[in-house]
């Protein structure tokens, strides 16, 4: 009995004090910030993932439980580039942390250290979800991985100066396994140079860029705006003097469309992961873009 | 280092010319190998710098190019530094609104027997009309604060109204999950409460808020909220408010005539479905709360309980997601009320003992089309004792006048229908049986339009 009690106190003692030398807390809004943050700390940190890859991380609420975690964290890894618009900033206000506000050293923003594509010419919500600094799905792209765990890794070791040494080894240990990959992924993805695709949504851009994939047409009428009939019978249209060889999903868009348009041209509809843990493949940043490419290679015949 | 640079290139061109003079062939290949080692060393430090300055160049050009799109899309006579001047504006959205309303009843005689109406308690306009229009703005107004402002414009019978539903302050750098807020703003207390009426799920208010809050509790004061360190997100609150609108009547001390408490408990059960609980409190000291017909003064205490539950397969709500929200008040009152039908004035001693409460669930069942259902209920239990007639002929009389005698209870049931073309357009169709009344059903229908312009709104929970 006394034993218990004793177990209890020292439990609840550690509740309250948090420890002077807890690990570090890490919120990322998205899986692959936390995958990267895996990587650069080991299992030294704490790390919660806000959204999971069946989640479309726009679409998010300002949940309680959101709240209650970046109430705790020392440092905050998110995308940026307004994909959070509506519910992080929400959130940050509620948890009442100066530790992670926007413009301290625990707010860390990925795009903020990477070029962004389709910055757009105007801004008018009558052309759908525009973001007004570019397209923010920035983590289809290995080399944009390596710029913002370049980044994060310095951010690292700047809030929590007693692991520094170690940050700065994971990050160099990271650099060279994730440059060898980078190798890998770019010989094995030669034969999808100008492969012809078709997107449901435009978030496969940085991909696009990377192996040199030719996006014919979107599902989607407009970014963000779900696929019409109207226009759906326009891609088909479209497909039968231009042929694509995939129609390409993320796990959370409707497969409802995709089907459709498979079935009408043949073209093979392909789920590709967004993110880590978009399929049972992707289970950290390198399965994630071996699964990415295995799954183009199957189709690209 | 940049200035270490310059420091040792001019310590360098100052040596350079004393040296040639004086050195002897020796010492002239010591300074040589010197400035070899010295030039290999910042070598590669001015390599880094180039690159440091071409991204700099880069990035400079893809803002003139930003710059450039800016200017033009402005009307001519603005420039690059007018574009600047704007970015400090603070995010602007404006929410249009309007609906048509049918009543099977006259809605100039809509009452809650029992319960004594007040703030903007009532039905919406019949016909067509703009229900209010809302223009907010906000932005962090230094390092240490945000700032909130909502006004709304609404058409009245002696003109147009300019209200200021909100303006508040928020305090940035608390620590320890500490919030402020300060000025005018919606009371923490309910689920409903602090939300604007324009992300409320049905075109009216539940009869509970209608019949304790009128309508929505929003005053002048001061709150604070502490978030627990916990991962089951508790947090409790206070407020001390002026006490300018109902339930309050006039506020006469200056530390505030209503004070509020409440908390709030909320997590995720797996990853499709999150809830949040509360319990609040409200106490008000009420003076002179008068709506026309009657005037209260007294005590008023409301207590509430509200719980929300949300569900979306895989916690992804784009293709289909359930929200099931309720509410329930409980409120005493007691003190004077004096009864007026315009010319004769009676006084009475009222208790109040009341309840309401109401329950909805919504289901989006395709992307953008949703659709909801609503049962509202109130019971009133009034002790009323007249004791000065002041001109009315009898007692049954003052009380009919008063609206409060109970022995109704009020109730209805609301279907919903909504599209939302896209996060910031919805149009909603509503229909209500209203059993507010007790002789005879109100059938309500409501057509409904709500846009939002300008910066991109907050998704609640």
């Amino acid at each position: 009995m006394n034993k218990l009690f004793t177990h209890w106190l020292l439990c609840a003692l550690l509740l309250t004090t948090g420890g002077a030398n807890a690990a570090l807390r890490i919120f990322a809004c998205e899986p692959e910030w936390g995958a990267l943050a895996k990587e650069l700390t080991g299992d030294s940190a704490t790390i919660y993932i806000a959204t999971t890859a069946q989640q479309d991380p726009h679409h998010i609420q300002a949940r309680p439980s959101l709240i209650a975690q970046a109430r705790r964290a020392d440092l905050v890894v998110c995308t940026g580039a307004e994909l959070e618009v509506g519910w992080l900033p929400l959130v940050l206000r509620r948890a009442g942390n100066p530790r992670v506000q926007v413009g301290t050293s625990g707010y860390f923003s990925a795009t903020d250290y990477v070029h962004l594509l389709e910055k757009p010419q105007r801004l008018d919500r009558a052309e759908g979800d525009v973001h007004a600094q570019g397209n923010p799905h920035i983590q289809l792209d290995p080399h944009n991985i390596l710029r913002v765990a370049d980044a994060l890794g310095q951010r690292l070791a700047e809030l929590d100066p007693a692991h520094a040494a170690s940050y700065r080894q994971h990050l160099q240990d990271f650099t060279v396994r994730w440059q060898a990959a980078m190798q890998r992924w770019q010989q094995q993805a030669a034969p999808l140079k100008d492969m012809p695709i078709v997107v449901y949504h435009s978030g496969w851009t940085y991909m696009n860029h990377w192996l040199g994939l030719r996006q014919l047409a979107q599902l989607e009428p407009l970014p963000g705006v779900p696929p019409t009939s109207g226009h759906l019978a326009g891609v088909l249209e479209a497909m039968k003097s231009q042929p694509a060889r995939a129609i390409i999903r993320a796990p959370y868009q409707d497969e409802r469309p995709v089907q459709w348009l498979h079935e009408h041209t043949g073209i093979p509809a392909l789920t590709l992961p967004s993110t880590v843990g978009g399929n049972e493949q992707a289970v950290d940043l390198f399965s994630f873009f071996e699964s990415i490419v295995q799954l183009l290679l199957g189709v690209n015949s | 280092m940049y200035k270490e640079i310059v420091a040792t290139a001019a310590w360098l061109s100052l040596c350079a010319p004393l040296s040639t003079a004086a050195a002897s062939g020796e010492q002239l290949s010591d300074i040589r190998q010197q400035m070899e080692a010295l030039k290999h060393a910042y070598d590669a430090q001015i390599k880094a710098l180039e690159e440091r300055l071409q991204n700099a160049e880069t990035l400079a050009e893809e803002n003139r190019a930003g710059l450039a799109d800016a200017s033009q899309a402005q009307p001519a006579g603005s420039d690059a530094s007018q574009a600047r001047i704007n970015a400090f504006n603070p995010a602007l959205s404006v929410i249009l609104q309007g609906s048509v309303n049918g009543y099977s009843r006259d809605p100039d005689a809509y009452a809650l027997p029992g319960f004594q109406l007040g703030g903007e308690a009532g039905l919406a306009k019949e016909g067509m009309t703009l229900d209010e229009s809302e223009i907010t703005a906000s932005a962090n107004v230094d390092q240490l604060f945000y700032a909130q402002s909502t006004f709304s414009l609404s058409d009245t019978p002696d003109g147009t109204e300019i209200s200021i539903e909100e303006a508040y302050v928020d305090p940035l750098a608390l620590p320890a999950g500490l919030g402020v807020r300060f000025g005018r703003f919606y009371s923490g207390i309910g689920y409903l409460n602090s939300t604007h009426s324009h992300v409320w799920d049905f075109h009216d208010e539940p009869l509970a808020y209608r019949a304790f809050l009128g309508r929505q509790y929003g005053d002048d004061g001061i709150r604070v909220t502490w978030t627990l360190p916990t991962d089951l997100y508790v947090m409790l609150g206070g407020e001390t408010l002026a006490g300018n609108n109902f339930p309050a009547g006039e506020p006469e001390s200056i530390k505030g005539d209503v004070q509020t408490l409440f908390m709030k408990l909320g997590g995720d059960i797996g990853i499709s479905s999150a809830w949040q609980g509360g319990l609040s409190m409200l106490t008000a000291d009420v003076h002179n709360r008068d709506n026309g017909a009657t005037a209260f003064s007294g005590d008023s205490d409301l207590y509430i309980a509200d719980f929300v539950y949300k569900w979306a397969p895989n916690g992804n709500p784009y293709q289909t997601n359930f929200k099931f929200q309720t509410e329930f008040f409980y409120r005493k009152e007691k003190g004077d009320t004096a009864v007026s039908d315009g010319i004769d004035t009676a006084l009475m001693n009222y208790r109040g003992d009341q309840t309401g409460w109401y329950a909805q669930a919504i289901y989006q069942f395709i992307p953008r089309w949703r659709a909801g259902v609503r049962y509202d209920r109130l019971s009133a239990d009034n002790d009323l004792n007249v004791v000065d007639l002041g001109g009315f002929a009898d007692a049954g009389t003052v009380i009919a006048e008063s609206g409060l005698a109970d022995g109704h209870d009020p109730q209805r049931w609301s279907l919903m229908f909504d599209w939302n073309p896209s996060e910031f357009s919805r149009i909603r169709a509503q229909y209500n049986r209203d059993e507010s009344r007790p002789d005879a059903t109100d059938n309500q229908w409501t057509l409904q339009y709500i846009m939002s312009l300008g910066s991109h709104g907050a998704h609640l929970f």
